[in-house]
């Protein structure tokens, strides 16, 4: 019982960082149509500014709060001054563009840091075991569940009891209805983009701590993250955190019962889900 | 001259889609553009809204140019826009829809003239009774209505309504003619696009008639309805 308690927290804790990734993914994706092949880069590349805050201030807490901002920062440049440029020309060409930046955040942090492992070490406070109904947990795990679940509570917060979550939804809806009604959405989707790269930072600080810093980090969450917007559905919120978090349990409880599939099991599901709904759990049939 | 439209020119790739367009809208009048399918009207109110770049030409509204800018600086300009998708926000409630309407969030207390959703349920009383419903949920002429609604809240000094009776049934095309005449008595100019001749007739000042993306013919609604000529050139299919 209490291996399935720890998997199952386990799970629960990679679900939650999935969906501080999977959300800007799709928020960007179901408001401006353009796939941000650069996002998981975006996160990798915080767990690399948070590694080097760490280096320089020996704060975690510190890393935490900067290595984000300036992702969001590198974010807000790529959409303002490359995305903008290329929109006239059409989702493929932002596409490209995209990439070409993935592929720049690649190469630039292993010509910067290098091709080895960076170990980040969790806060002294948090790198402790505690009971949970009889089960040693790691402190750190349940803290990476909370701010992901403050986090959660934020963008709810923002999104429903707020005038820029209205604007945020109806140009999920309509953009360019949103813009004839007088919002200024090319700032809209400047601050969407923002924030998308800063829940992607702030995931990719917290998790270094368990998944180690390295060039392989953008990929090994690249591909959840796409099977989280898909499966969950382009542009909902709901959808992602929903799959989010089963997946986070699939692999969890994948990696302990059926070990020689872990590693497809995902693939499993989100093929049966898009043989039912090939628009995924929350997402909109194309008219 | 509250919309004054000089020599305006839109292309669709290499195809001219609009030519040499002239046609202006005084303060408080109502104009239709009429014409058959595929003529440029609404590419017309589109390039006006700036959601098509016009070529050339000259748009001056309330004195000012605006041609090319953002639609979202058009719209802050007093131009309201009712597209003919209707475009209602399906996943918003119809309050929140109306909501999106308001120019920076706040009603401006100042103008004593300002549309406040108090007003709108006036004119549409249905939305009262479903202002937390969504706004998929709304039948057709609901959503027409929401969409007009929405679009007066953000206090448009010209209303460019672009075929709101598509798809209506009688009794509803009916509704939104009522509507838009009350919106014209509110002192409102109206920019008309619509196909339903005796409807687009009965409320306007004066009209213009496009032929293949260019303006063939203007005049008043009196005027053309002695025209059964011109009427036959421009509108009979």
């Amino acid at each position: 019982m209490e291996a399935y308690i720890a998997q199952g927290m386990h799970g629960l804790a990679y679900g939650m960082v999935l969906f501080l990734v999977a959300s800007g993914l799709t928020l960007v994706l179901g408001m401006m149509g353009v796939l941000n092949m650069a996002h998981v880069n975006f996160f990798m590349l915080s767990a690399y500014l948070g590694y080097q805050v760490v280096a320089w201030t020996g704060s975690f807490w510190l890393a935490l709060l900067i290595a984000p901002l300036l992702t969001a920062g590198a974010g807000i440049l790529m959409e303002r001054f490359l995305l903008k440029k290329v929109h006239a020309f059409g989702p493929m060409a932002e596409l490209i563009l995209t990439m070409g930046v993935a592929f720049i955040i690649s190469d630039g942090v292993k010509a910067v840091w290098g091709t080895q492992n960076l170990p980040l070490s969790p806060p002294g406070s948090l790198s402790v075991l505690v009971n949970i109904a009889g089960v040693q947990y790691p402190a750190y795990r349940l803290f990476l569940i909370g701010l992901a679940v403050a986090i959660l509570l934020l963008m709810a917060l923002v999104l429903y009891k707020t005038r820029l979550g209205m604007i945020v939804r109806a140009a999920v809806a309509d953009a360019g209805m949103v813009d004839a009604l007088g919002i200024n959405v090319p700032l809209v989707f400047m601050t969407v983009f923002g924030a998308g790269t800063w829940m992607a930072g702030v995931a990719g600080v917290a998790i270094a701590p368990i998944l180690t810093v390295s060039p392989g980090l953008a990929a090994q969450m690249g591909m959840d993250a796409f099977i989280v917007i898909i499966v969950g559905g382009f542009g909902s919120l709901g959808g992602a955190f929903l799959v989010a978090i089963l997946c986070g349990l699939l692999s969890a409880f994948g990696v302990q019962f059926l070990p020689q599939y872990a590693s497809v099991l995902l693939f499993v599901f989100m093929a049966v889900v898009l043989a039912i709904k090939p628009e995924g759990l929350f997402g909109e049939k194309e008219s | 001259m509250l919309l004054e439209v000089s020599e305006l020119n839109t292309y669709y790739g290499q195809s001219r889609a609009l030519q040499n367009i002239n046609f202006h809208v005084d303060e408080g009048e109502v104009v239709a553009l009429l014409g058959r399918n595929g003529m440029g009207k609404s590419t017309t109110l589109k390039s006006i809204m700036g959601l098509l770049k016009p070529h050339s030409g000259q748009i001056r509204f309330n004195g000012r140019d605006i041609m090319g800018l953002n639609p979202y600086k058009v719209a802050r300009a007093g131009i309201g826009y009712v597209p003919e998708e209707r475009r209602i926000f399906p996943n918003l409630t119809v309050l929140d829809n109306l909501k999106m309407g308001i120019k920076g969030g706040k009603i401006d207390k100042s103008n004593p003239n300002a549309w406040t959703i108090e007003r709108i349920f006036e004119h549409f009383p249905f939305m009262k009774e479903r202002t937390h419903q969504k706004g998929g949920h709304l039948s057709g002429g609901e959503q027409q209505m929401l969409t007009i609604g929405r679009t007066l809240m953000g206090n448009p000094r010209l209303l460019m309504v672009d075929e709101p009776t598509e798809g209506l049934s009688p009794i509803m095309v009916k509704e939104v003619r009522n509507v838009l005449e009350q919106i014209s008595k509110a002192g409102i100019a109206i920019l008309l696009v619509e196909h339903n001749y005796k409807m687009a007739i009965s409320i306007a000042h004066r009209v213009y008639l496009m032929g293949k993306a260019h303006i063939g013919y203007s005049g008043t609604a009196a005027e053309l309805e002695a025209d059964a000529e011109t009427r036959k050139k421009y509108l009979e299919v």
